[in-house]
C-alpha cells in the first residue's frame, strides 16, 4: 500500500502521532539554534528560557490577568460581531432585495482593515475597552456577514422546493430550511473568523494598551526581552488552537448528521 | 367528477446567455380523473418534469394553465405531494422528522404526528429506521422515506418525478410493488412520470405517451391489467402485448430525439 495515496484518510492515532511530532520537531530545531548560539538570546530566547520567563510572568506579573483580559475582548467583540451579523447574513442570503441593498456596501466594509481604524477609534472611543471591542468587532462583522449570505444562499433548491410541495410558505423555509442547513456552516465559519480575531485583539493591544497579552509583548520589546515576547505569542496559539477544538467538538457534537 | 385538467400548458425557457430560447413543452392538454393512476413516458429531455413542475406549482407555464378541482394552480402546496428522481430528504431530521415535516407545517399535535408517521412507516417498510439520518441510509431507504414523507401529508394527488430512477433494478421493482400496493390500498390519484416502459405499464391504468421536445402528449394508452398486480406480470402475454405497442410509439421518439442531439 503506498504511502500517499489521493485522499486516503489516516487512522485517528497516526493523525495524533503525526501532528505531535511537528510540534516535537519545531522544539527540537528552536533548541539547537538557539542553544548552540547559532541565534544570539538578544534576537531569540532559548526554550528553557522562555518557559522560565513563561512562569515568572504568572507569579510575578500576574500574566493571567492580561490573559483573561484578552480572552473577554476576543470573546465580546466576536460576540457582538455575530450576534449582528448571523441575522443580517441570513436575510441576505434569503432575500435577493436585501442583498442587492446591503451587498455591495458590506463587501466594501469588508476591505477596510480593521487595524487601520485603530486611530480613529482611539480619537472616538479614547483607550479604553470600547475602542479593543470596536476593533474585533469591525474585523469579524462584515466578514460573518457576507459568508453567512453565501451560504444561505448556497441551500440546495431542491430542499426547498420540497418544503415547499409539503406546505412551507416563506416564513416555513427561512426556519425550517434555510436555518438548519446552513447552520453546521455558519457554525464553522464563525469558528475561522474567531481565529482572525485573535490576530485583531492583538493589534489593538500594541497601540495605546495598559493591558493584555498584546500590551505585554509591546513591554518587553522595551526591555529586549524576547524570552517573554515569545512566551506570549505561545500563549496565543495555545489558546488559540484550545478554542478552535472545543468549537469544532462543539459543531460535532450539535450537528452530527453534518459531519 | 375529473379533478387535474391541463389545458394549453406549453413552456418556453429564456436563451441562456443570448442564445435562443427553449421550447421544453408544447402546448399540452390532459384529464386527470380522481383515483387514476397515470404514468407520463418520453424520452429524456422531452418535458416530462416540466410538466410535473407545473402541475405542482414549482414552475410557471409560459401559455395555458391547470386546474385541480377547478382552481387554478399557481403555486405549490400541500395538497400537491411530491417525490424527486433526486433525494431530497432534509439531511438534518432523521426519517421520522422528515416524515412528520409536513404535519408540523399544519401545526398538528404531537401525538397525532405520530401516529400518522407510525403509520407510513409501517406502510413503507421503514420501522427500526425513525431515528436514522438520511446520510446513513441506502436509495432506496431514501425514497421510501421521501414517499413517507409525501404520503403523511394526505394529498390529493402524488407527483412522482421518476422516483425510482437511480436506484438499481431490484430495488427500483421492490419500490413498484410498494407504491402500487399503497395505491390499491387507498388509490390516491398519481402522476408518474418514467422513461422506463415497463415501469409506465407496470404502474398505470394509463400511459400518456410524449412526443420528442419540444414534448406533448401523443397518445394515450389504457393499461387493462388486473389489480393487484404482481411482478409476475410482467411476463405475461398481455403485458408483453402492451410493451411491444409502447415501444413502437417511443421508439420513433427516441430517434427523434437522438437526431435533434446529433
Ligand atoms: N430551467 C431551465 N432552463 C432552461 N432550459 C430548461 C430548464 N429546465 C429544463 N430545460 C430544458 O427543457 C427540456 C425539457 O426538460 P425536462 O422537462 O427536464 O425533460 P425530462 O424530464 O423529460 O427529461 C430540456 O431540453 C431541458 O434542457
Ligand atoms: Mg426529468
Amino acid at each position: 500500500m503506498p504511502l500517499f495515496e489521493p485522499l486516503k484518510p489516516v487512522s485517528p492515532r497516526s493523525r495524533l502521532v503525526l501532528g505531535a511530532s511537528f510540534f516535537a520537531l519545531f522544539f527540537l530545531a528552536w533548541a539547537g539554534f538557539t542553544l548552540s548560539g547559532i541565534i544570539p538570546p538578544l534576537f531569540l530566547a532559548d526554550p528553557l528560557t522562555t518557559l522560565k520567563t513563561g512562569v515568572t510572568l504568572f507569579t510575578e506579573f500576574n500574566f493571567l490577568r492580561d490573559i483573561g483580559i484578552t480572552v473577554w475582548r476576543v470573546v465580546g467583540g466576536f460576540v457582538a460581531a455575530a450576534l449582528i451579523a448571523v441575522p443580517l447574513g441570513v436575510a441576505m442570503g434569503a432575500f435577493k432585495p436585501v442583498e442587492a441593498f446591503l451587498e455591495p456596501f458590506v463587501s466594501f466594509c469588508r476591505y477596510l482593515p480593521a487595524s487601520a481604524f485603530i486611530p480613529l477609534l482611539i480619537l472616538w472611543a479614547g483607550v479604553g475597552e470600547a475602542q479593543k471591542l470596536s476593533v474585533i468587532f469591525i474585523g469579524s462583522v462584515f466578514q460573518i456577514i457576507l459568508m453567512v449570505a453565501v451560504i444561505v444562499g448556497a441551500t440546495r433548491r431542491d430542499l426547498v422546493e420540497a418544503a415547499y410541495t409539503l406546505g412551507a410558505d416563506g416564513g416555513g423555509i427561512v426556519k425550517r430550511v434555510l436555518l438548519p442547513g446552513a447552520a453546521p456552516q455558519i457554525a464553522e465559519t464563525l469558528r475561522l473568523v474567531l481565529g482572525w480575531a485573535w490576530t485583531y485583539v492583538i493589534v489593538a493591544e500594541l497601540v495605546g494598551s495598559s493591558s493584555g497579552i498584546g500590551h505585554m509583548i509591546m513591554d518587553s520589546q522595551r526591555l529586549l526581552d524576547t524570552g517573554q515576547m515569545i512566551f506570549g505569542i505561545l500563549c496565543i496559539g495555545v489558546i488559540g488552537l484550545v478554542s478552535d477544538l472545543l468549537f469544532k467538538w462543539l459543531n460535532q457534537r450539535m450537528y452530527p448528521w453534518a459531519f | 367528477m375529473s379533478k387535474l385538467l391541463i389545458e394549453g400548458v406549453s413552456r418556453v425557457f429564456p436563451g441562456v446567455g443570448g442564445g435562443a430560447p427553449t421550447q421544453a413543452l408544447q402546448p399540452t392538454d390532459l384529464t386527470v380523473e380522481d383515483n387514476d393512476f397515470i404514468t407520463i413516458l418520453g424520452p429524456s429531455g422531452c418535458g416530462k418534469s416540466t410538466l410535473l413542475r407545473i402541475v405542482a406549482g414549482l414552475d410557471r407555464p409560459t401559455t395555458g394553465r391547470v386546474l385541480l378541482d377547478g382552481q387554478p394552480v399557481s403555486r405549490p402546496g400541500p395538497d400537491r405531494g411530491m417525490v424527486f428522481q433526486s433525494y431530497t430528504l432534509f439531511p438534518w431530521l432523521t426519517v421520522r422528522e422528515n416524515i412528520c415535516f409536513g404535519l408540523r407545517e399544519k401545526a398538528l399535535p404531537e401525538a397525532r404526528q405520530k401516529e400518522i408517521a407510525d403509520y407510513f412507516i409501517a406502510q413503507t417498510g421503514l420501522a427500526g429506521f425513525e431515528r436514522h439520518y438520511p446520510k446513513m441510509l441506502s436509495g432506496g431507504m431514501q425514497q421510501r422515506t421521501a414517499l413517507a414523507r409525501a404520503l403523511a401529508n394526505d394529498p390529493k394527488m402524488l407527483l412522482l418525478d421518476e422516483p425510482f430512477g437511480a436506484l438499481d433494478n431490484q430495488t427500483r421493482a421492490l419500490m413498484q410493488e410498494l407504491l402500487l400496493g399503497i395505491w390499491e390500498a387507498d388509490r390516491k390519484t398519481v402522476i408518474f412520470v418514467t422513461h422506463d416502459i415497463d415501469e409506465a405499464i407496470f404502474m398505470a391504468n394509463r400511459v400518456a405517451v410524449m412526443s420528442a421536445r419540444p414534448g406533448r402528449i401523443k397518445a394515450i394508452v389504457e393499461v387493462d391489467l388486473p389489480h393487484p398486480r404482481h411482478y409476475t406480470m410482467k411476463t405475461t402475454p398481455e403485458f408483453s402485448r402492451y410493451k411491444a405497442q409502447l415501444t413502437e410509439e417511443i421508439r420513433a421518439e427516441s430517434i427523434k430525439a437522438a437526431q435533434m442531439e446529433g
